[in-house]
């Protein structure tokens, strides 16, 4: 008996695998989307599995591409790091998807990024981020950096007159590079070390009466103060919900965010928050017949005129159109040949500039910041002039400035300039 | 009190078929995997294999914790802290092997402390480039903080659910801390990128099979040694210590000692199944040591069948396989499942899957 | 960004002006004026529409407070058929309750879709805040009057001064004087009388605020040639020592700040866990899915909210039993179908709740999408209690105190005062006695698991005026909440208070000095060293039920 009953359950195992295996027909080009459904993620990757869904509905709408249908292939993994480089592998070795869209935190690209160098596949990765980093086998449709932190900076140094700066961010790496990179620029600027406080918060924060009783004090030292806020996702509400209790609004002492766009915004009472600022490459309020189109088609597939679009489903938009384009133009969807394909593929943004890949994997955006309104949409007070090509490495870190990401000529992602070395993925 | 089943009363049986398995496996993966070509549908992928490697980590994580809570009455809902730390310390040595592959090109220091424009090495690196180094921190950081840990709790007679929440405080409050990049541990990302172990490339097939049979075969050492344990007297000692603490302890058995040895036994297993893991897996951060995934762990032992030590393997691999299974077939439902499982086991299957196995070939 | 001229518009604005004046005949030219630079605001930019408001204040009508005010506050809209320029009631309410800009009467309402609202921005709210301040003065609310000053008090110029001392000779608040002699006391300080300064520098150091502090120490400055700012050296020992007792003042306001900042982060800790407290303490169910259950309470309180959008100001106060009520429910479900079946093994049921905290998770993610929703406020919550300069309270954080002890009491009362507090008692400490003395177990069982999981639900109320409301709120708090249940000891409420308070006033002292994340570290760490000197909490359970829990 004992024998049959662990046979059943093999075999029923068994089935599973086969199934799973057997699934998809080989007609169709297959595209893995990585983003989490649930876990502390999930709030904002499945909005991001939404988004490529619906472009590839619509595309399979208009045919296809290279003649055949599209198929998108899902998985979670469940805001779970290491889960992202098992589903990656999975994707790429066991399903051979031809391209992949997703991850959202840092630590899940980092997660995946030897996966995808390994079987050399090709992912798009729609988040701001804070640089530092160009593989051979990413596409970087967020802002680096330089495509938002740094102006909306210079905003506020310029425009607003801040004198004194309050840098509060999450414990967590992408904090930590900008305000490195923050820090150095302000210091390069002329502002003083007193003038500055650098403050980190654990994930997930949701007692913020010190620290905004802390930034209250520092910011009343006689001089106009503004935060910088890398606050993630998660503490952000509580976060914004101290400052208005304890009374600081934006015209005493503005926050600008890097992480609170419009979905975030919907999740909360967007009212003691009005004049707030944040910075994105991409708001909805941006009257362009490309970016109604795209809020249409989205309130259609999702059946929700109520839902807001923000910037990493811009990116994620762009980098499906890139993927589309080079594709269509390198007449192949292996991962090798359209990656050779994309550096200077072009597609329309939708606010009516072009995204272009560059050499280093990454992409031109132009850069907004915006004002937030009581119906949480934001109102463009800022706009750079063009678009800002996106920089891999920092010219603001002593450990990066003398290194440079060329996929075209150098064939390298991490070039010293000085040693003339390549190190890291294509270490020879 | 809970009166429970005696795990020897069906002989050995289980034991034998788990250990063939394990052999099965030791020798079917290097085979579907290098000799039958890659283009044959019984061809193993360096994906099933890093898959299988993963599931018997988790299995001597379980089985570490069947060993106290099964035989013991341990509950501790800390042990991913332990599995984390060994994981940590293998990470470190394999941090140091990049040399200077990393994206910066530093001879000594790892990508995390150069853009946190750290100047030199944090002292507590040194030796981490030794792999024999390594292989001792692996046993001794979680020994050394379950012996401290446990030394302190069993003398202090925590019992209980209050030694259970003590413990997920413990690896709690080693998350924050490693979560904090100030520590020195890469925080929230962690380690990952890894090149290269003793030398061998982590990427190729072969080290891979490799890292899988050592795992095989540290499964079946653990097992054995576990079971070697239960069945001497000194086990006979924590079935008593388990059944009735207070009465062991009048009988003039030093129930303490029984229980720091035991637990630092279990924890050293902890350690050594995650050294194991973060090769294969290619990451470590902090999030191994969330609490929640220590309740999980526990989980593993309730579904597979608790006090069978081969139960808990069991257990580990069925929940985890069912877990890679739905997120990847039904991605927005799966919680719902899993959810189920847990409590339907709870409800019908008391003994967990093993005890159903079980009954039905008594019947 | 493209700034709207509105050069080529006057003629339009000139004709709509006309228009309006022809329309309503009893039009004073005063109120025509006004009129005409009101429409202006319609269309132009922000940098424009500071210099109208500009010009609004200076036509001196006596609406300009009223229309001014109400741009600040996002009030002032136009209508689109006609373009006539109205105040409204509230902001974004539908339809829009219109009020006259001249005569200030109700004019009847209008849908929202047929209104544009006149938009501002952060500088032209700074601008509008200053200009609204000088004609606040005169308002009969004696706090809005003390808002005027204290912004008028941060630009002093000499007409703001003379307003000022007009008020004073006027104003019967004392607060409100108070604030006056403060602001012409610094302005005083710009003036060339040594003996008058002196009299100012005294009559600031009686002043907590950090203005003032910032204000006095500027006299202590030496300019770049190396003299001092303030010539005259006993002011600058009169503003030294000044300077030197606000410091004082203000640390020691801060303090009461930080241990008031620690009881009510205590309190939501006390809070989190007196159901855990009954649920886990009494009973011994470690019930994983407690968190679950304060997240059922606060998407209760979002349910409320969107069922009654006129009312948000009670729908907090019908939140209360209406969470209650779900959790409670969803308790006595859980009892009933999963529980029941295993007390006595406290270990399993900490496997079966745990399932049922996924599927919990998982079908608010099904009805409600992962995304967090959006839990409003009320007016009456929001804010913070001045108390002086140096003090201030948030009413949210207060009340939750408030709230929290009013739970306490409650089921402290319940315990000890009811039939069913009786009976749980007899339960937890003789079940099989209970039984034979008449007891219904089963339906204390029942009940007392839905009154942890209603006061879990409660809980959820209060976080969801804290937190994000999203499906991983409960998840965030479980741990928090088992810690002080097991601090205090298991079965003991008191405990429970006392244990969540030190904790919570323990990491709020610490944190100023060692930061957030070590705080907490060194209180789970503390909590860890506590339990070896005490293995079962503060308030250890006594008897024999003690060795079997």
């Amino acid at each position: 008996m004992k024998r049959r009953a662990m046979f059943t359950t093999a075999s029923l195992l068994a089935a599973g695998v086969v199934f799973s295996g057997v699934a998809a027909a080989q007609a169709t080009i297959k595209i893995g989307v990585l983003h989490s459904l649930s876990g502390t993620m999930a709030i904002s990757e499945t909005t991001l599995k939404d988004t490529v869904l619906m472009m590839i509905d619509a595309q399979n709408k208009k045919g296809g591409v290279l003649g055949k249908k599209l198929e998108a292939v899902v998985v979670d993994p469940a805001s779970n790091w290491p889960l992202f480089a098992e589903k990656a592998s999975q994707l790429l070795e066991k399903d051979k998807v031809s391209v992949v869209f997703g991850c959202w935190t840092s630590v899940s690209r980092k997660s995946v990024l030897p996966v995808f160098e390994k079987d050399n596949g090709l992912l798009f990765y729609p988040v701001q981020y804070e640089g530092e980093e160009s593989s051979k086998n990413v596409i970087y449709t967020g802002a680096a950096p330089n495509q938002q932190a740094i102006p909306a900076v210079d905003y506020l140094m310029k425009e607003v007159g801040v004198k004194r700066w309050v840098l509060e961010g999450t414990d967590y790496v992408y904090p930590r590079t900008t305000n490195k990179i923050l820090e150095a620029y302000l210091l390069a600027k002329g502002v003083k070390p007193a003038d500055i406080s650098i403050n980190y918060t654990p994930f997930g924060n949701s007692d913020w009466q010190t620290r905004v009783a802390a930034i209250k004090k520092f910011g009343s030292a006689g001089k106009k103060t503004a935060v910088v806020s890398t606050i993630n996702g998660d503490a952000n509400v509580p976060f914004y919900k101290e400052l208005g209790n304890q009374k600081i609004s934006a015209e005493d002492i503005p926050v600008v965010a890097f992480s609170v766009g419009e979905e975030e915004l919907s999740g909360l009472d967007a009212k003691p928050l009005v004049g707030q600022l944040a910075a994105w490459n991409y708001f909805e309020s941006i009257n362009t017949p490309a970016n109604k189109a795209f809020i249409d088609q989205w309130h259609t597939f999702i059946k929700n005129p109520k839902r807001t679009t923000n910037d990493p489903m811009e990116a994620t938009y762009i980098g499906f159109n890139l993927w589309v384009k080079a594709v269509t133009k390198a007449g192949t969807t292996d991962p090798a040949k359209v990656i050779d394909t994309l550096p200077g593929i072009e597609t329309p943004n939708l606010t009516g500039g072009t995204a272009k890949v560059l050499p280093n994997h990454h992409i031109t955006k132009p850069v907004y910041i915006g004002e937030v309104k009581a119906d949480g949409q934001f109102n463009v007070v800022w706009k750079s002039a063009g678009e800002v090509a996106g920089d891999a490495w920092s010219d603001y870190l002593p450990g990066s400035k003398n290194i440079e990401a060329d996929w075209v000529t150098l064939k390298c992602g991490n070039y010293n300039t000085v040693t003339k070395v390549c190190s890291g993925q294509n270490f020879k | 009190m809970e009166t429970l089943w005696s795990p020897t009363k069906t002989g050995d049986r289980g034991g034998k078929w788990f250990l063939s398995v394990l052999a099965l496996i030791a020798v079917a993966a290097p085979i579907l995997n290098q000799a039958v070509p890659a283009s044959s549908p019984a061809h193993l992928s360096a994906y099933g294999i890093t898959l299988i490697g993963k599931y018997l980590c988790y299995g001597m994580l379980a089985l570490a914790v069947d060993l106290i809570w099964g035989y013991c009455g341990i509950l501790s809902l800390g042990h991913t802290a332990f599995f984390s730390l060994g994981g940590y310390a293998i990470g470190m040595y394999l941090m140091r092997q990049i040399g200077t592959r990393g994206v910066y090109g530093d001879p000594v220091l790892p990508d995390f402390m150069v853009f946190l424009n750290w100047k030199s090495l944090p002292w507590f690196w040194n030796g981490f480039n030794h792999f024999p180094f390594a292989l001792l921190m692996m046993v001794v950081a979680p020994g050394l903080l379950a012996l401290v840990f446990g030394w302190f709790a069993f003398r202090s007679r925590v019992t209980g659910v209050y030694f259970s929440i003590i413990t997920q405080a413990l690896t709690y409050a080693l998350m924050l801390a490693f979560f904090r990049n100030d520590m020195g541990f890469g925080g929230n990302n962690g380690f990952t990128d890894f090149k290269d172990i003793l030398g061998f490339d982590l990427h190729s097939d072969l080290t891979r099979v490799v890292l899988l049979i050592t795992t095989v075969a540290t499964l079946a050492a653990t097992y054995l040694a576990c079971r070697t344990i239960v069945e001497s007297r000194a086990g006979r000692v924590l079935h008593a210590i388990r059944d009735a603490e207070s009465r062991t302890r009048f009988l003039g058995y030093p129930v303490e000692s029984f229980k720091v040895y035991v637990f630092v036994f279990s924890a050293v297993i902890a350690g050594i199944a995650g050294a194991l893991y973060v090769p294969q897996i290619g990451i470590i951060n902090p999030g191994e040591f969330a609490p929640i995934n220590s309740i999980e762990v526990v989980i593993w032992v309730a579904v597979g069948g608790r006090g069978t030590l081969y139960g808990a393997i069991a257990g580990a691999v069925v929940v985890n396989y069912a877990k890679t299974y739905l997120t990847g077939a039904f991605p927005e439902v799966w919680l719902y499942a899993v959810g189920a499982l847990f409590v339907l086991v709870t409800l019908f299957l008391p003994r967990g899957i093993i005890g159903l196995v079980q009954t039905r070939t008594k019947r | 960004m493209r700034r709207f001229s509105m050069g080529g518009q006057w003629p339009l604005v000139l004709l709509l002006a006309v228009a309006s004046v022809t329309r309503i005949y009893a039009q004073s030219p005063k109120d025509a004026a006004f009129l005409s630079v009101l429409g202006e605001l319609r269309e132009a930019s922000y940098s424009d529409k500071a210099s109208i408001a500009e010009r609004l204040s200076q036509t001196g009508h006596s609406s300009v407070r009223v229309v001014l005010t109400a741009l600040l506050e996002d009030r002032l809209y136009y209508r689109n058929s006609d373009q006539k320029v109205f105040v409204v009631k509230t902001a974004d309410a539908d339809p829009l309750a219109l009020i006259d800009p001249l005569s200030l009467k109700a004019a009847g309402s209008a849908p929202a879709d047929g209104m544009t609202k006149i938009g501002t921005n952060n500088s032209l709210r700074h601008t509008l805040k200053m200009t609204v301040a000088h004609f606040s003065l005169g308002s009969a609310d004696a706090a809005v009057r003390l808002d005027a000053v204290h912004e008028m008090s941060l630009s002093l110029d000499e007409e703001t001064v003379a307003l000022l001392r007009k008020r004073l000779a006027v104003e019967t608040n004392s607060g409100v004087r108070k604030e006056i002699s403060i602001a012409l006391a610094l302005s005083t300080l710009d003036g060339s009388d040594s003996r008058a300064r002196l009299q100012a520098v005294a009559t600031l150091s009686d002043s907590v605020s950090q203005d003032v502090r910032n204000r006095l120490a500027l006299l202590l400055d030496k300019s770049p040639d190396g003299t001092f700012v303030e010539s005259d050296a006993k002011v600058r020992q009169a503003a030294a020592a000044a300077v030197e007792s606000i410091d004082r003042w203000r640390t020691f306001y801060s303090d009461i700040q930080t241990l008031f900042f620690g009881l009510s982060l205590g309190s939501v800790l006390v809070l989190i866990a007196i159901g855990l407290a009954i649920t886990f303490g009494v009973m011994g169910v470690i019930n994983m899915a407690h968190g679950e259950l304060m997240m059922l309470g606060a998407y209760t309180t979002y349910v409320v909210q969107t069922a009654m959008p006129e009312h948000i100001g009670i729908s907090i106060l019908v939140a209360i039993p209406a969470a209650f009520a779900v959790s409670g429910l969803m308790g006595v479900l859980m009892e009933r179908t999963i529980i029941r079946y295993l007390y006595g093994r406290p270990l399993e049921t900490l496997l079966a709740t745990f399932g049922v905290s996924l599927l919990l998770q998982q079908l608010v993610r099904s009805i409600f999408t992962a995304l967090n929703r959006s839990v409003i406020t009320p007016d009456w919550m929001s804010g913070e209690l001045k108390l002086n300069d140096a003090l201030s309270i948030t009413y949210n954080r207060l009340y939750i105190v408030i709230f929290t002890l009013i739970v306490f009491s409650a089921i402290v009362a319940v315990f000890k005062r009811t039939r069913l507090g009786l009976d749980i008692r007899a339960v937890s400490q003789n079940r099989a006695m209970a039984k034979a003395m008449g007891i219904r177990t089963e339906w204390v069982d029942a009940m007392t698991f839905g009154l942890g999981a209603g006061i879990a639900g409660v809980a959820g109320v209060a976080l969801s005026q804290l937190t994000n409301v999203g499906p991983d709120l409960g998840q965030s708090y479980i741990i928090d909440s088992f810690m002080v249940v097991v601090f205090g000891g298991v079965g003991n409420l008191w405990g429970s208070l006392i244990g969540g308070m030190s904790m919570g006033v323990t990491n709020k002292l610490l944190e100023p000095w060692i930061g957030a994340v070590l705080a907490k570290i060194f209180v789970l760490v503390a909590l860890i060293l506590f339990i070896q000197v005490r293995p079962r909490g503060l308030f250890p359970p006594r008897g024999r039920a003690a060795e079997d829990k």
